[in-house]
């Protein structure tokens, strides 16, 4: 456990509610298990009070009586507005343009948003085979925008250049001929600050960062020249009421909150 | 059908060891479905005991079961979306095959889960291809030559991938139900089973329990997939473990977690093998040695629906 602040925050709790703030004013969103379904908890407790979750397992609207271990926890399904098809889910849901935010992650990323999680080295002869695409691809083609939570920022994963692209941003995509629905990644929110960008043709800038991090810092844990934003901002810590409302509301087993 | 005939019905109900023994043959391409939830664990693990080589195993979230059939020696090649123990970790035989070829490769194809998605109602209806707007721009088609692109026909000439039919030899599910004739009913995370099911030529059904016509009848919204698409039925309880039956019993995120380690280590995944596949002649034997105690931890409460009405045209209505 990695203590960020004197407050005693974790990391886990810090990217969780930075990542929470950036849901307000969004419907629907659609998270993985672990930090997305903690940040996407807590913005539901607090600065969302209407978004709806939407899990790759096809259920929507969940109403769980535990913090779910998986996309398909069956607490997830008991009490759920609605368990939708995979056909119904990517096709109709997804495909059909009703979710605002998706969150991604990946082992790497590229300046553009691009994503990898199919492999290290080779794809034919990989040095490490990774989980591979799931729905990721269908999340980045056609949610509003996407949300990429790192745990870590170093220059192994914020890379100059993908091992492969298994999930491309809009920039690919248009020099593929086909134009997607969404704006690619837009929010990169990791343990140094937030990267930024407004869409198609911009690269990420750094737009903040957390106190007593510096912009030197976090180009020297990226693997591009990151630009700075002139408005460059220092992220407000978690307050109080963020960290118990985290801690006793939706982990208090604390099943991620490590 | 007139009124008041009796539709005869076919009995399919058949034993696991029959079912895999009849509709699993050496070089098949197999389809194993489940969603996380009401995976075929023992149909897997049965497929292991009868030794079956050299099949290709398409399924969208390849997990523990693959990493086993792996082991087992019985895959030469992978159709997958997913490869890897849920959020709990990797799998070590998969990554070995893949990474170090040992002990021998594998062939591998990669798609997206849509894109599976897509292969399954191509399949299912017989479709020469399934349009979808992911890919555009990511290195699969290039490692993937399944992946192509196409222009519409239609005025504005829009171009999009699309992903080419599956139609295994034989898909196999699990589900919470059926009749005996195979009319099986889900609920729950239905995920992708019905169209694995019409996408295939055979298709295996495997079922927490076999229940009266009756019961089927009084609740047809909830057959997922009819019997005309169903070749064998198998009475199977808790054969989905260490996935979840909802309403029946819930995951075991235990062994989940526990899986990396035992599958990390190669003579402790053949070991684990030994012991828990070919050390039991069936999967009633499996269950009764995890043992009750066991089970009692993956126990769950009631949570009812309420029913619905049908409703029944009245005798003398006009």
């Amino acid at each position: 456990m990695t203590s960020t602040m004197d407050t005693g925050t974790t990391s886990s709790e810090l990217l969780s509610v930075v990542a929470s703030r950036e849901l307000a004013g969004k419907r629907t969103v659609f998270a993985g298990i672990g930090l997305p379904t903690l940040a996407a908890s807590l913005a539901h407790l607090t600065v969302a009070p209407d978004l709806e979750i939407v899990y790759e397992s096809g259920v929507c609207g969940a109403h769980p009586s535990q913090l779910p271990e998986t996309i398909a926890d069956a607490v997830l399904i008991t009490g759920a507005e609605a368990v939708l098809s995979m056909p119904a889910l990517f096709g109709n849901v997804l495909q059909g343009g009703h979710i605002d935010v998706g969150f991604l992650g990946a082992a790497q990323i590229d300046r553009w948003g691009n994503l990898n999680s199919s492999v290290i080295g080779d794809w034919a002869d990989p040095a490490v085979r990774l989980p591979g695409p799931g729905g990721a691809m269908e999340v980045m083609a056609n949610s509003g925008e996407v949300f990429v939570v790192m745990r870590r920022h170093d220059p192994r994963s914020f890379v100059d250049k993908l091992d492969f692209c298994t999930s491309p941003g809009p920039d690919r995509a248009l020099a593929d001929g086909i134009r997607p629905l969404g704006a690619g990644v837009t929010r990169v929110i990791t343990d140094l600050g937030i990267l930024a960008r407004p869409g198609v043709g911009e690269p990420l800038r750094l737009v903040a960062v957390h106190p007593g991090v510096t912009a030197g810092q976090v180009r020297a844990a990226t693997g591009w020249p990151l630009e700075v934003d002139g408005d460059l901002v220092t992220i407000e810590p978690p307050a109080e009421a963020e960290l118990r409302r985290l801690r006793e509301e939706v982990d208090p087993g604390r099943v991620y909150l490590r | 059908m007139p009124p008041g005939t009796v539709k005869p019905v076919t009995d399919k109900t058949t034993t696991m060891a029959e079912a895999i023994a009849a509709f699993v043959h050496d070089g098949a391409t197999v389809a194993l479905e489940g969603f996380t939830h009401l995976i075929p664990t023992a149909a897997g693990h049965e497929i292991i005991r009868q030794g079956r080589r050299d099949l290709t195993v398409v399924r969208m979230t390849a997990d523990i079961v693959v990493d086993q059939m792996l082991a087992g020696g019985c895959v030469r090649k992978l159709v997958s979306s997913f490869v890897g123990n849920s959020s709990a970790g990797s799998l070590g035989e998969l990554r070995r095959r893949i990474e170090r070829a040992d002990p021998e490769p594998l062939e591998f194809e990669e798609y997206s889960h849509y894109g599976m998605i897509g292969r399954y109602l191509a399949g299912a209806q017989r479709l020469p291809f399934y349009p979808v707007r992911s890919y555009a721009g990511s290195d699969l088609p290039s490692v993937n030559p399944g992946l192509r692109k196409v222009t519409s026909p239609y005025d504005d000439g829009e171009q999009i991938y699309v992903v080419p039919p599956v139609n295994p030899d034989v898909t196999i599910v699990h589900a919470q139900r059926a009749d005996r004739s195979g009319n099986t009913q889900v609920w729950g995370l239905t995920g992708i089973q019905a169209e694995a099911v019409y996408a295939a030529k055979k298709a295996v059904v495997v079922v927490e329990e076999i229940v009266d016509d009756d019961v089927i009848r009084r609740d047809p919204n909830r057959t997922l997939i009819p019997s005309h698409a169903v070749d064998a039925v198998v009475a199977c309880p808790r054969g989905a473990h260490p996935s979840f039956a909802q309403g029946y019993y819930d995951r075991d995120n235990a062994f989940y977690r526990g899986w990396s380690a035992i599958s990390a280590d190669p003579a402790r995944l053949r070991e684990w093998l030994g012991e828990w596949v070919f050390g039991t002649r069936d999967h009633a034997e499996y269950v009764a040695k995890l043992g009750e105690r066991y089970w009692s931890g993956l126990a769950v409460d009631d949570a009812l629906s309420l029913p619905v009405n049908y409703g029944r045209r009245r005798e003398n209505a006009r």
